[in-house]
């Protein structure tokens, strides 16, 4: 059935790809070209996805120091003085260290794990592959925004080894908290190199991101229309988009916040009373910051979301061997979801003496949003419906990614009406609500990519067995952690607070928090065998025999085992038909490689 | 030593893991490796379908558990706070039935389309009538909720009435202060480079302004919130130094205290704090004002409470109160002077200053 395949021969191992002489801009290859200033799209995507596990790991980490924090508020861990010194004496976390855990948590996985570790990855990885192209439009620019990546790494890093500590203000840094070095330590230094890492981050995304819609605009294989393009395509697509018409307004805010800080602007700073003084500023408005932030901060949501459907919807399309059900629906949501993110940002900001006339613009806008997350929800479903379902580790992802989508969407439909916010704003609700539908949800995605496309990545398979733990643990774990959260929100206990022992009203929930403390140690500890399996099976995993061992449709998997820089040895193989033509006219698959036969039915 | 055996016990379970994970790799090799895989994808199936069963039992345990432990959805203390638990309550009834629908046939099509070889696939790339179908009816269902979001939230940000007694609530880090109006009805002009907490002026109240005159100042340190029953209150909201937030658990509510940009937020309180000890059945109950808004290191210690109580129980204890003006005279001028000089200082030149800038 593959006989419309190019069939190469000795393409087996990777060097036999690399010394081909189709590549008119292949040079000899060195440790560092190949390695680690490497134009291969492929391996950049490698570099994003190593150093978003890394950055994975310490945001996690974070997490589980402070989850001991408010699980065992009365306990001491000398173990934590050992290591943080005067950040947790006596074994004790201090105020001041749980809110800088706090900041890098959430700025580290929203931004250095499920942005450039996720998009990052697979649109590197797949966007060539997937549309037919050799490399991306600018190779050189594609390994700029990996170092630029790196370089906001490394300047993130080394906030968290000064003396005053990094950004402590929140993943969000409102001013005036994190305009002025007297509101809280981690307003001083640390604040300044978050904002350079942030720029260089934002550099780094602009870079990719352009790169990523030239070339799936210009670059595309014969044949390869827009429509033909597999979903994931698509949704790196819309990802890229959004990246490049809202980070610039981030940057903008933070330039802004910057001056505040350094210059004695007075973009966001008014009528301030503090530490025994009156500051001069007037007549800032610590609000505007709030709405440049959020013009970026929604958007950021779905930049993390969408790859993770795209890539969710191919992974069970392939897996249970039927087309993705409503393609141009699926597109046409995406398209809708990519438009309305623009439109709903001050749903962050319903209590912020917002006018009550504007709130209810963006009550029905976001509200509106439910409509292209619902028909996904139910294509996802009949995708499933009357399919002949593999249970590969990636397939399980996908199908815990819909389950938590769910969860997580419906979640959304109390948080966006403004009249239940106004109660539920900043309490532990949100908490739980970002946490299912955008953290773990989207990791559901990124492990879903991981696990169906390592064997492209390496040639190797990833251990089934400890895959499957994986899913289970992590899938069990999520909920067992948060879905008692919701109720937390619900008794009104506010976010961000690591002792409840002075209130009368939140202080109920104290086995509670120790038993999500301990799962959510499990989980980690989990994550961090999945991390040693990935390792593990770069270098010895089961090898891959067949080129296309899934049976999927794709152009990536036309490609020799090990490709080479250049992916395709011969030509680029033309397209004739869409990416998901499973199960039809009683065939298993039909590559999308294959002309339409003459008796082929339509659909 | 604790830690130290969590970590060696957490090693060795992932070794063991680790080894069987190998172990069964190359078994499924021996057995053939389609065979085993038939296997494994039976044993996810079952397990996803019994992931869904033992789920919903656990959401029903999980709510069991709970349930007593959050406010009671219904019973909020104040008008607003009533219709926000009616739309939670549309809410939670109307995703709830579409939580279980999709879940549900997300788990059961799962087992139930597991691979199998006496089935194939169906080819079954598009349907415009389903996919209508599941773009109007969310559609409608969401337009119902935000019809009745949008009622109440005009509502609970209208206008307040006129009768409303008015408190002004300042936050800082990290405390709250209030500051009522006296007699008459009205609180005086401030400006914060007049805030001087030595010279008994922690609000920066200018003096020239006669509506301070009569002004009351507490501090949320030394005493609770003052409100009367079934009165509405408007709240004037302030920080002085970075946001805070206003919460209000028990009334379902919820404003901003942003440094520079008052900010107001009305309702009436419709339960007395002894009413509430009775219906909580717990004596130490009080209303907690909870800073919601992330606002530095003491962001948890930042508690004030309200006490709401009759109007007679008000007006005997708001009798008790001296205006922070009065406070201010006689730290400047000590008793001896007697309180026969009770007239403002001139007004310095910057006080001026301030009045203009506030024109």
């Amino acid at each position: 059935m593959s006989d419309a395949l190019h069939i190469q021969p000795e393409v087996g191992t990777s060097h036999g790809a690399h010394h081909d002489e189709h590549h008119v801009h292949h040079h000899k290859e060195t440790f560092i070209t190949k390695y680690i200033f490497s134009q291969d799209h492929k391996t950049i995507g490698k570099q994003f996805l190593i150093t978003g596990i890394i950055w994975a790991i310490i945001g996690g980490l974070f997490s589980v120091l402070f989850r001991l924090q408010l699980g065992f508020p009365d306990q001491t861990f000398p173990i934590l003085e050992t290591f943080f010194g005067k950040w947790a004496e006596g074994g004790r976390i201090k105020p001041e260290f749980y809110y800088a855990l706090v900041t890098m948590h959430g700025t580290v996985l929203v931004f250095f794990v499920l942005t450039a570790g996720l998009s990052g990855t697979f649109a590197n990885l797949l966007i060539p592959l997937q549309v037919g192209a050799r490399d991306m439009a600018s190779p050189l620019m594609n390994m700029l925004s990996y170092w630029f990546f790196f370089m906001a790494s490394v300047v993130m890093i080394a906030s968290m080894f000064i003396q005053t500590g990094p950004a402590a203000g929140g993943w969000t840094v409102y001013p005036p908290l994190s305009a002025l070095g007297e509101a809280s330590i981690g307003s001083k230094a640390g604040m300044d190199m978050w904002i350079i890492a942030m720029a260089l981050f934002v550099v780094s995304q602009l870079l990719a991101g352009l790169n990523y819609v030239s070339t799936i605009l210009n670059m595309r294989t014969k044949g390869m229309s827009m429509t033909r393009l597999p979903l994931t395509v698509w949704a790196l697509f819309f990802t890229a988009v959004l990246g490049i018409l809202s980070f610039p307004v981030l940057l903008s805010g933070l330039i802004l916040l910057l001056f505040d800080r350094n210059l004695g602007t007075s973009f966001y700073l008014s009528d301030i009373y503090i530490g025994g003084q009156a500051l001069p500023n007037e007549g800032g408005s610590a609000i505007l910051f709030q709405h440049l932030f959020w013009f970026l901060g929604h958007p950021e949501v779905y930049i993390i979301l969408l790859p993770a459907m795209g890539m969710v919807s191919e992974v069970l399309s392939v897996n249970s061997r039927k087309p993705i059900f409503g393609y141009m629906a699926m597109l046409g949501s995406m398209f809708a979801i990519c438009i309305l993110a623009f439109l709903v940002w001050a749903h962050h900001m319903f209590v912020t003496g917002l006018n009550p006339f504007l709130g209810s613009v963006f009550v029905l806008l976001t509200l509106l949003i439910a409509v292209p997350s619902a028909i996904k929800v139910f294509n996802w479903l009949t995708t499933l419906w009357r399919g002949n379902i593999r249970f590969t580790p990636a397939a399980l992802f996908g199908i815990g990614f819909v389950s938590l989508f769910i969860s997580g969407g419906l979640t959304g439909i109390f948080l966006g009406n403004s009249t239940i916010d106004i109660h539920l704003h900043d309490t532990m609700f949100v908490v739980a609500h970002f946490h299912i539908v955008m953290g773990v949800a989207s990791f559901f995605g990124m492990f879903a990519g991981v696990y169906h496309w390592f064997p492209k990545m390496y040639g190797r398979y990833m251990n089934n067995t400890l895959g499957y733990i994986h899913f289970w643990v992590t899938m069990i774990g999520a909920y067992l952690i948060f879905w008692p959260i919701h109720y937390q929100g619900l008794a009104g206990m506010p976010r961000r607070y690591l002792d409840k022992s002075v209130w009368v009203n939140f202080s109920q929930f104290h086995e509670l928090d120790k038993m999500i403390t301990v799962v959510s140690i499990i989980v980690f500890a989990v994550q961090l065998m999945f991390v040693f399996n990935f390792f593990y099976s770069i270098f010895k995993g089961r090898k891959v025999t067949t080129q296309n061992p899934w049976g999927a449709t794709t152009l990536e998997w036309t490609t020799p085992i090990n490709p080479g820089h250049g992916n395709w040895t011969g030509e680029i193989p033309e397209v004739h038909r869409w990416a998901y033509d499973y199960g039809k006219d009683g065939r298993e698959f039909i590559p999308q490689t294959e002309p339409v036969g003459a008796n082929e039915s339509k659909h | 030593m604790q830690t130290f055996f969590i970590i060696a016990i957490l090693v060795l379970g992932f070794l063991i893991t680790f080894q069987i994970a190998k172990a069964s790799e190359y078994v499924a090799v021996i057995r053939g490796e389609e065979k085993s895989r038939k296997q494994t994808n039976k044993i996810n199936a079952f397990l996803l379908l019994l992931f869904l069963i033992v789920g919903l039992i656990g959401v029903w345990y999980c709510n069991d558990r709970l349930a007593g432990k959050i406010l009671k959805i219904g019973e909020a203390s104040s008008d607003h706070g009533i219709l926000v638990d009616r739309m939670l309550k549309y809410t939670l009834i109307a995703t709830g039935v579409v939580f279980v629908i999709t879940q549900g046939l997300l788990f059961w099509y799962s087992f139930k389309y597991q691979e199998s070889d006496k089935r194939k696939a169906y080819y079954f790339p598009h349907d415009n009538k389903l996919e209508l179908i599941w773009t109007v009816v969310p559609a409608i269902v969401l337009t119902v909720l935000v019809g009745f979001g949008i009622v109440y939230w005009y509502r609970i940000t209208g206008p307040a009435p006129k009768e409303a007694m008015i408190v002004e609530i300042t936050g800082s880090q990290f405390k709250w202060e209030y500051r009522y109006p006296g007699a008459d009805k009205e609180l005086g002009k401030k400006y914060y480079k007049k805030i001087n907490p030595e010279e008994q002026n922690p609000l920066g109240q200018i003096w020239e302004d006669e509506f301070n005159h009569d002004d009351v100042y507490t501090s949320g340190q030394d005493e609770p919130l003052h409100l009367v029953v079934n009165r509405p209150v408007k709240l004037i909201i302030n920080a002085k130094d970075v946001i805070h937030d206003v919460g209000l658990a028990h009334f379902r509510l919820k404003m901003d205290a942003v440094p520079g940009t008052p900010t107001t937020m009305w309702f009436t309180p419709t339960k007395t704090t002894e009413q509430m000890k009775k219906e909580t059945g717990n004596p130490d109950f009080v209303y907690e004002i909870s800073c919601d808004q992330m606002c530095g290191a003491g962001h948890t210690s930042m508690r004030g409470t309200i006490v709401v109580e009759t109007q007679e129980a008000y007006d005997q204890w708001f009798a008790s109160k001296k205006s922070q003006y009065a406070m201010m005279l006689e730290a400047k001028n000590p008793p001896a002077a007697d309180s026969a000089g009770a007239k403002p200082a001139a007004p310095a030149a910057d006080t001026v200053k301030g009045l203009a800038q506030l024109k």
